[in-house]
């Protein structure tokens, strides 16, 4: 074809030297391609980090494709999809983690909705309000993968690799207590509460506190702790004293613990080892009834007032409180009586004796006791507020009781009773209403009818001696009264500044103090002149 | 019709100078003699060079759908976009002709692009002589519209370039947009090696046959 006669002419094409091989560089570009793609999709795959769930009871703040997973404040993921959770009682969120993030994703790992929160505590995750909610992680010390999660309501309180110690508190009232309540060691905020919960059975509160290192070490085996909630004002010998702890555990309530000053110096406590929260200061640092003895007492009186937990009293010292309360049918004796159980704490009477006394054994216990009851020691029903009418249950000794053993084969052994005071007081007043009854009250009226009529009669004839009196006996009186009245006045006639029996008496008064004129001067002129006696008086000597 | 071609004359024409020659029968690689370019009757390994193009670009084409062509940092956190979340978020949020600009624009025309030079070159692999004249046309179409699926790099390189505030916003090109921009590129250079002659010759063969 090439090679057919033209009718015009063209010139000829040059010859170029043969190319090397056939290959096109061209296929190059689409391996270029390829290897780009490939790296692209190899890197996409291999930075792809696992996809989790989490489910949350509500998406509040959270958007699909917006909010991040943070931990420490570092994204290491995004929310890919929110959607409701099948049985629609909660969302499952799907993130999709960085790849790094992979080994932290164990069983323990735990996600919360991070965003503004203000309490009295203070104020939190301020930034939330410009960037949106997060969501935060805290990486579990576990090591079982995991990639379902369940969100908390509430973010953890202390992070899971802040170093310290939980611990746990038994309580049945917690007060104030709450997440985030501070825990204080002298007054130094060591950790907080960072859960409290309703135990199992409802019957108490389990509250969980985190204590940070150092600080942790200082909880020992014995340390006792208790709510430092509120203020404290003891009312003593020496005047009134308000104990608190920071005003913010006045109003968010706190917990406080310490060791026993006299208690033995023991090891650091196990982390979550279990220790009772007691109500306050004073209950916590009490000796530990390690040693409780039941009892039981039978009333016959009402309990009216009387409330489990009220206190065994003797002579001002609490020995044990009233367990529980209840109403018997006493088949022999046909009555009803009220039975209380009672649990003793023997150690608290226990003498403070300078040698350490060994736990008493059963044998040696049950000699005290006889011994005890056998001095007159009764329990008795005291009204411990007059206003309330609260009872408790005091110990005494009656010396004149009667006589009264230990049944020591009953269990809980029963301890004598005596009526309580009130009951006694109202015995009294029946007895007294007894006697009054039994006066012959009749007869004392017709007694004292027949006093009345003599005494009558009395007057009658004392009423006539008088007039008697006053018909004899006037006129000579007044006779004589008259004759009284006349004498005084002849005296004061006698008397008086111009009788004559004055005037006598002054003019001879005058006459003797002229004679004693004389007489003195005749002494001076015998003073002067002795010689007069015997010459006589002379004349002038002039 | 005067059915007559270069080709089957045996006649080539310079691709660089214009000139008309007459290679040697036993020369397969003749050189134009007036300005030294290599002569072809066609365009040298149309079809070969034309796949390997399109090949390259249909692969380049899904990272650049799956990858973020921009990533938008702002105070409220970074946000990446691919064209199709751009355009889904442009279409909800009542942007429709915007949105249908750019899923025209961005993936519509360099999809049917690349379709369509598949369909092309299959076709003219086949030697088919099914519409020839609509095949030259379609030709004519992806080679005129290549260029403006540059858009999307357009906006992603220019927005880059503006927004750059530090912490308030800053706008980066993902690396959907290079391989973005290498489809686009590919697929110009695709249609570029090939010769539309070709779809015509099986024609004249037939003809001739």
């Amino acid at each position: 074809m090439a090679n057919a006669p033209r009718d015009f002419d063209v010139p000829e094409a040059a010859v170029a030297p043969k190319r090397r091989g056939s290959f096109s560089i061209v296929w190059l570009i689409p391996l270029v391609a390829v290897v780009i793609g490939g790296w692209l999709a190899y890197k996409a795959i291999s930075e792809r980090g696992p996809t989790i769930t989490i489910s949350f009871k509500t998406a509040e703040g959270l958007e699909a494709g917006k909010t991040k997973i943070k931990y420490k404040n570092v994204d290491v993921g995004e929310v890919k999809s929110i959607v409701l959770s099948p049985d629609r009682s909660g969302v499952i969120l799907t993130a999709e983690l960085k790849k790094e993030t992979t080994p932290y994703l164990v069983e323990d790992t735990r996600f919360w909705v991070v965003s503004a929160h203000i309490a009295a505590g203070g104020v939190s995750g301020l930034g939330t309000l410009f960037s949106g909610s997060y969501i935060g992680v805290d990486i579990g010390k576990s090591s079982k993968p995991q990639r379902h999660f369940v969100g908390l309501e509430v973010g953890p309180v202390v992070a899971a690799d802040l170093p310290g110690r939980q611990f746990v508190l038994h309580s049945d009232d917690p007060g104030s207590l709450d997440r985030g309540s501070p825990v204080f060691f002298r007054r130094v905020r060591v950790g907080q509460v960072v859960a409290s919960d309703l135990d199992q059975d409802g019957k108490g509160v389990t509250v969980k506190v985190f204590v940070e290192a150092p600080y942790d070490q200082y909880v020992t085996a014995d340390t006792r702790f208790w709510q430092a909630s509120g203020v404290d004002v003891t009312l003593d010998a020496t005047g009134i004293k308000v104990d608190t702890q920071s005003l913010a555990s006045i109003l968010l309530g706190g917990i406080a613990f310490q060791a026993p000053p006299d208690g033995p110096t023991s090891a650091s406590a196990e982390p979550d080892a279990v220790f009772t929260l007691f109500h306050d200061r004073t209950a916590a640092m009490a000796k530990p009834d390690t040693d409780a003895v039941p009892a039981l007492l039978y009333f016959s009186e009402s309990l009216r007032g009387l409330s489990v937990g009220a206190p065994v009293d003797f002579s001002g010292v609490t020995i044990g409180e009233v367990k529980a309360i209840s109403a018997d049918f006493d088949e022999a004796a046909r009555t009803i009586r009220f039975p209380v159980e009672i649990a003793l704490y023997p150690d608290r009477l226990r003498a403070r004796s300078r040698h350490a006394i060994a736990k008493p054994t059963p044998a040696e216990r049950k000699a005290r006791f006889d011994s005890l009851i056998a001095a007159g020691a009764r329990f008795q029903l005291k009204t411990g507020n007059l206003l309330t009418g609260q009872l408790f249950v005091a110990l005494d000794f009656f010396p004149n009781a009667p006589k009264a053993t230990i049944d020591w084969t009953k269990k809980p052994m029963e301890l004598p009773t005596v009526p309580g005071g009130l009951q006694e007081l109202q015995k009294m007043l029946a007895d007294l209403s007894k006697k009054f009854h039994k006066l012959p009250l009749d007869e004392i009226g017709t007694n004292l009818r027949l006093t009345l009529q003599t005494l009558n009669r009395t007057l009658q004839s004392t009423d006539a001696f008088v007039k008697h009196l006053d018909a004899e006996v006037a006129p000579v009186a007044r006779g004589a009264l008259e004759d009284v009245r006349r004498t005084l006045t002849t005296a004061e006639r006698t008397l008086t500044a111009d009788a004559p029996l004055q005037h006598d008496l002054r003019e001879a008064l005058r006459e003797l103090t002229r004679a004693a004129q004389a007489l003195r001067v005749l002494a001076d002129f015998l003073e002067r002149h002795p010689e007069a006696l015997i010459h006589g008086k002379k004349e002038d000597q002039k | 019709m005067i059915a007559v071609t270069a080709a089957e004359e045996g006649l080539m024409v310079c691709h660089t100078c214009g000139l008309l020659s007459a290679p040697s029968a036993t020369d397969h690689h003749p050189v134009c003699p007036r300005c030294g370019a290599g002569l072809h009757m066609r365009k040298p390994d149309s079809i070969n060079r034309a796949w390997a193009y399109l090949i390259a670009a249909a692969i380049l084409f899904i990272p650049a759908n799956v990858l973020p062509v921009m990533v938008t940092g702002a105070i409220f956190g970074t946000q990446s976009d691919t064209i199709m979340s751009g355009v889904v978020y442009l279409w909800t949020s009542g942007s429709w002709p915007l949105a249908a600009i750019i899923f025209i624009a961005s993936i519509m025309v360099p999809g049917s692009k690349l379709l369509a030079l598949f369909f092309l070159l299959v076709s003219a692999q086949r030697r088919s002589t099914w519409k020839p004249l609509e095949r030259t046309k379609l030709y004519r179409v992806v080679e005129l519209v290549g260029r403006w699926s540059m858009v999307d790099i357009y906006v992603a390189a220019i927005l880059t370039a503006l927004v750059q505030f530090q912490a308030l916003a800053t706008i980066k090109a993902g690396p959907g947009a290079i391989a973005f921009g290498a489809v686009v590129v590919l697929t110009m250079f695709a249609a570029e090696c090939f010769d539309p002659r070709l779809i015509w010759d099986p024609l004249l063969r037939r003809a001739d046959g």
